[in-house]
Parts: structure tokens; C-alpha cells; sequence
């Protein structure tokens, strides 16, 4: 490996490695969100210019936060902003007769540095709008740059950027704390950490299976940040199982989408095809899990569990469909939620009980609680299908292709009913 | 940091319960904790009088003649160290329950700046919440 690459590669690592702990402490000091962006930002860019030429230092994070720590003191001072940190920093270099350049000065004090948890918990704040956590996210706790998120979530740039001042905004003016919630409020807040993660994930998952191409991939984005609140709360179970269930799902992705970009269901994919890697590492947290006593399995293990009984299938017809109705059982206590309902009665008709679960399935449409949800209709038809209801199925189909989005999903339902259609004709 | 918060009504929230009405506790506790500054409830929307002046000329009314069925009832002004020890205490008062709470931070103003230089500096404070639609994309 040259100079070039070997710096190159560390500045990848560092930047995924201290991006956030250098945000986080930059912010813990100064008080202001965008001087610690900028000057972290500022930093990678004299890394990516010196490293190569002056080769990577020792400890390339002490190295990156005192050059961080030094710009956004220079900014501050500038501006005449005091804060009582930012005056300590300034004693201190006076009395050191400078800033510091040597990073083995940082280095000792950067062991209890790490301010990376408070900062994923403000991203998080419940008082802040859904799609601004989510971007805040991805941009303060991720490192992503305004553009990356603003292609990944297919909205124009300035929406993006405005999304995060607004987010910004309100942190200071609200006066939304920056720090880690106390004990009883943590397991709620901590879910609340765990959804905008989720919710990275999903829109990462449609991307990857709707008509755009995208450089970012947000399902891995969703995995990386996981890892890291995995990493800072390392007790609590709920995290570990998102992960698992992230790498599950996230494992099945080659095998989604066949060469001409259509959807493959599940049952039809190609068993071979998935990650073996991520399906490895996620059964073993949830075995993990399932070895611990918890309390109870909150709704990511169960979801997870789910994803497991999936990846340890060998083929399709060997799921444990009534293992998955159980774990719905379960989660539908937790979340009496009508997708838990539709999904518990798609694993019962798959169970064998096809007539319970179309009852059950006709409850769900009569309550009127999914709206014009395609995927009612869509779960009913295959179960129609399965039975050999021809004719019931293909009516169904065409409930569903009318609710549907455009795109891979429409496309789906469309070719199943073309097939049943031909049947009919034959 | 100081928080305005209106009480208000709300047609979804549970019932009025007066058996359950815990205002008295809340008040003792959030004097005890040094976090109430003022509070009080207001009168209904029939006792109100609006006053405006248009044209140069001084219009009092009945009013406000809103339809609306969410009304603010009363209102508490709380001095707290941060937006979740606002929220803590809101979270306690009885109309969270029976109504809904709205808290807002105050903005201090400067009354001896000048009002043109105050409004360019603050511009961009006074965000819409709305923002440019979405492209149209076939996406999603």
C-alpha cells in the first residue's frame, strides 16, 4: 500500500470511527452545533491534505480532535463567545503559551471523552419533528453530508439543509438538553433512539428495492449507527436486538431484487444468495438473547426472533410458520398495532390455517383500522392463491394494484395476477 | 430557561374527572420545587374582549368568535433547567390528562433595541414550519 492509500484508508476509518466523538465533544464544550460540525469537518479536510504528505500520526483521533478543538476555539473566539469550557480551553493555552500541537497532549484527556451517547440521545429528542431527528441523525451522530441524506431521502439539498437548521434550531431554542436521559426516563427515550434508527433502515430498505440507484446505503447506515449505541449501552438488551434484526434483514438483500430489478418474495428467493456473514452475526445475538433472562422480549427481539426462524430455514418450506405466529402472539400484546395484526394472520394462513387467517384478515378490513393499506388486500389474494381461489385471488389482486404505489411492489402484484389470469384462460 | 404553558382544552382527551382533579398537589409541588413563577386559570372564551385598531380607529368586541373547540384555560409560567424538566412537570399537571399542554420557551426581548435591526438579525428565527413540497418523484 502507498503513502497515498495507507492515508487515505486511515482517513476512512478515522472518519467512521471519531467523526462522532469529536462532534460530541466539541459540542459537550461549546455549546454550539454547527462550530462543532464545522470544525470536525474542517479537521478531516487538513487530514486528507497532511497525512498524505506528512504521513498518519501515531493516534490519528488525538490528532483530528486538536485540530477540531483549536479551529472551533479559533471561531468562538472570534465571534467573542464565552462559555465556561471555552474560557478553560483559552486559560489553558495561554498558560501552555499556545494551542497545543502535540496530540499526546489531548491524548491522555480523551479517554473520558466520550460524549457520543448524550449526542445520540438529542438527535433523538422526542420534541423535535420525526424526519429532523432522522437527519440530524445521520448528519451529527453518522458524519453523512447534507447532499448524501438529501439524495438517500429523495428531497432537494436545500430541504435537507433546512431540515437540519430547523433541528438545530430548536435543540438551543427550546432548550432541549444535551444529555442522557436519567434512569426513568431512559428505556422510553431509548426506544425512541431505536425507531429513528429503524426508520434509517426502512427507508433504506424501499430505496434498495424501488427505482433509484443511490450511492449511500442506508440499511448499512442503519447497522453502523446501531452498532455504536450498541456499543454505548451495552446492558440493555433492545438495541443488541435491533441489530440482529437489521443484519437479518440486511443479509437477505442480494437476493431481493432479481437482474431486472423486480421483486422476489421470500419464498422464492434464492436461499444461497444471502449474506451469510450478517445472517451469522444476527443469529448469534438473538441466541445470545434468548440465553439471557430478561425481564420480557420487548418488540425489537421479537421482531428479530422473527427474522431468525426465517434465517435458519433452509428452504422456504421448511419455515416454522407457527414459531413466527407465537412471536406475533407475543408482539401483538406489546404493539396491538393493526401491521402486527395483518402479519400475524399472513404467518397463520402460511401456518396451514388458511381459513382462520382470511377471517381474521376480513375482521381487519371491516374494522377499517389499515385504511387503504395495499397490502391487506395484497396478503389476502396470495392466501386466495394458495388456496386455489382463483378467481377470489385475482379480484384481490386488482383491489391491491389499485392502492399501490407505482414502482417494484405494483409491479409484483401485477405479474401475479397476470399468471392466475392465464390460468384461467389455459 | 423559562417556559410559558398554556393549558388547553381537548375533545380527545379523557374526560374531566373532579374526583381526579390533582391540581392542588401540582401547584404544592412545583412551588416547593421553586420552578413556578405564575400561574392561574382564565376565564372562558364568553368573557373575553377583543380589541383591535384598524384604520386608526378602536374596535372593542365580544370575542374572539373562533369555533374552535380547543381553548387555552390557563397558564403557568416555569422557570426549569432544561426542555425535560419542562416536560417532567407538564407531564404531572391534570389537564395533560383531561386536556393538553403546550409548552413555549420564552424569546427575551430587548425593548431598547431597535425594532428594524431586531427584525434582520431574527429573521431566520421566525422559521415556517413548512417546508418547499417534495419533488414529485415516482419513487416511493
Amino acid at each position: 500500500m502507498n503513502d497515498a492509500d495507507e492515508s487515505a484508508a486511515a482517513i476512512a476509518r478515522a472518519y467512521r470511527e471519531e467523526w462522532p466523538r469529536i462532534v460530541a465533544t466539541l459540542i459537550a464544550a461549546t455549546g454550539d452545533w454547527d462550530v462543532a460540525e464545522d470544525a470536525t469537518a474542517d479537521a478531516f479536510e487538513k487530514a486528507a491534505a497532511r497525512w498524505r504528505t506528512e504521513g498518519v500520526p501515531r493516534t490519528p483521533g488525538a490528532w483530528l480532535t486538536t485540530v477540531a478543538r483549536n479551529r472551533a476555539l479559533d471561531v468562538l473566539r472570534r465571534r467573542g463567545v464565552e462559555s465556561a469550557k471555552v474560557r478553560e480551553w483559552m486559560a489553558m493555552d495561554e498558560a501552555m503559551g499556545g494551542p497545543p500541537t502535540d496530540p499526546a497532549e489531548l491524548a491522555a484527556a480523551a479517554a473520558d471523552w466520550d460524549d457520543r451517547l448524550r449526542l445520540v440521545f438529542t438527535c433523538a429528542h422526542p420534541a423535535l419533528p420525526l424526519e429532523g431527528r432522522v437527519a440530524l441523525t445521520l448528519r451529527t451522530v453518522g458524519g453523512l453530508d447534507t447532499a448524501e441524506i438529501a439524495r438517500a431521502f429523495l428531497v432537494p439539498e436545500s430541504t435537507m439543509a433546512q431540515r437540519l437548521v430547523r433541528a438545530k434550531r430548536k435543540i438551543r431554542n427550546a432548550g432541549i438538553p444535551y444529555r442522557v436521559p436519567s434512569a426513568e426516563e431512559l428505556p422510553e427515550r431509548l426506544l425512541g433512539v431505536l425507531a429513528v434508527l429503524m426508520l434509517v433502515h426502512n427507508e433504506g430498505y424501499l430505496a434498495s428495492s424501488g427505482d433509484r440507484l443511490l450511492r449511500l446505503d442506508l440499511q448499512e447506515e442503519a447497522i453502523r449507527l446501531t452498532r455504536l449505541v450498541v456499543e454505548l449501552l451495552p446492558d440493555a438488551p433492545e438495541p443488541r436486538a435491533l441489530l440482529a434484526l437489521l443484519l437479518l434483514q440486511h443479509a437477505r438483500s442480494p437476493a431481493r431484487v432479481d437482474a431486472t430489478g423486480d421483486l422476489v418474495p421470500l419464498d422464492e428467493q434464492d436461499r444461497s444468495r444471502w449474506n451469510a456473514a450478517e445472517l451469522a452475526e444476527g443469529l448469534a445475538v438473538v441466541d445470545a438473547l434468548e440465553r439471557e433472562p430478561h425481564a420480557a422480549a420487548g418488540p425489537y427481539r421479537l421482531q428479530a426472533e422473527i427474522q431468525a426462524v426465517h434465517a435458519r430455514a433452509a428452504t422456504a418450506a421448511d419455515t416454522d410458520w407457527r414459531a413466527i405466529v407465537r412471536c406475533y402472539d407475543r408482539l401483538r400484546e406489546i404493539q396491538p398495532v393493526p401491521v402486527v395484526e395483518l402479519n400475524r394472520a399472513v404467518a397463520l394462513g402460511l401456518a396451514g390455517e388458511v381459513g382462520a387467517a382470511l377471517d381474521e384478515l376480513g375482521r381487519l378490513e371491516a374494522s377499517g383500522r389499515l385504511g387503504d393499506y395495499h397490502l391487506l388486500p395484497a396478503a389476502q389474494a396470495d392466501l386466495l392463491r394458495r388456496a386455489g381461489r382463483f378467481d377470489a385471488a385475482a379480484a384481490r389482486y386488482r383491489d391491491a394494484i389499485g392502492l399501490a404505489p407505482t414502482g417494484p411492489e405494483r409491479r409484483f402484484l401485477e405479474r401475479r395476477l397476470a399468471e392466475l389470469e392465464s390460468l384461467a384462460i389455459e | 430557561m423559562r417556559y410559558m404553558m398554556f393549558v388547553a382544552t381537548d375533545p380527545e382527551a379523557e374526560p374531566f374527572v373532579p374526583e381526579d382533579d390533582t391540581i392542588g398537589e401540582w401547584v404544592a409541588e412545583v412551588e416547593a420545587r421553586g420552578v413556578h413563577v405564575l400561574g392561574d386559570r382564565l376565564r372562558p372564551v364568553e368573557d373575553a374582549t377583543l380589541v383591535r385598531v384598524r384604520s386608526g380607529e378602536l374596535l372593542v368586541t365580544d370575542g374572539p368568535f373562533t369555533e374552535s373547540k380547543e381553548w387555552i384555560g390557563g397558564f403557568d409560567i416555569l422557570e426549569c433547567r432544561d426542555l425535560d424538566e419542562a416536560i417532567e412537570i407538564a407531564s404531572k399537571h391534570p389537564m395533560a390528562r383531561f386536556g393538553r399542554i403546550e409548552l413555549r420557551p420564552f424569546w427575551p426581548l430587548d425593548a431598547n433595541e431597535d425594532p428594524v435591526e431586531r427584525e434582520e438579525r431574527e429573521a431566520g428565527d421566525r422559521g415556517r414550519r413548512t417546508e418547499p413540497a417534495p419533488e414529485p418523484a415516482g419513487g416511493r
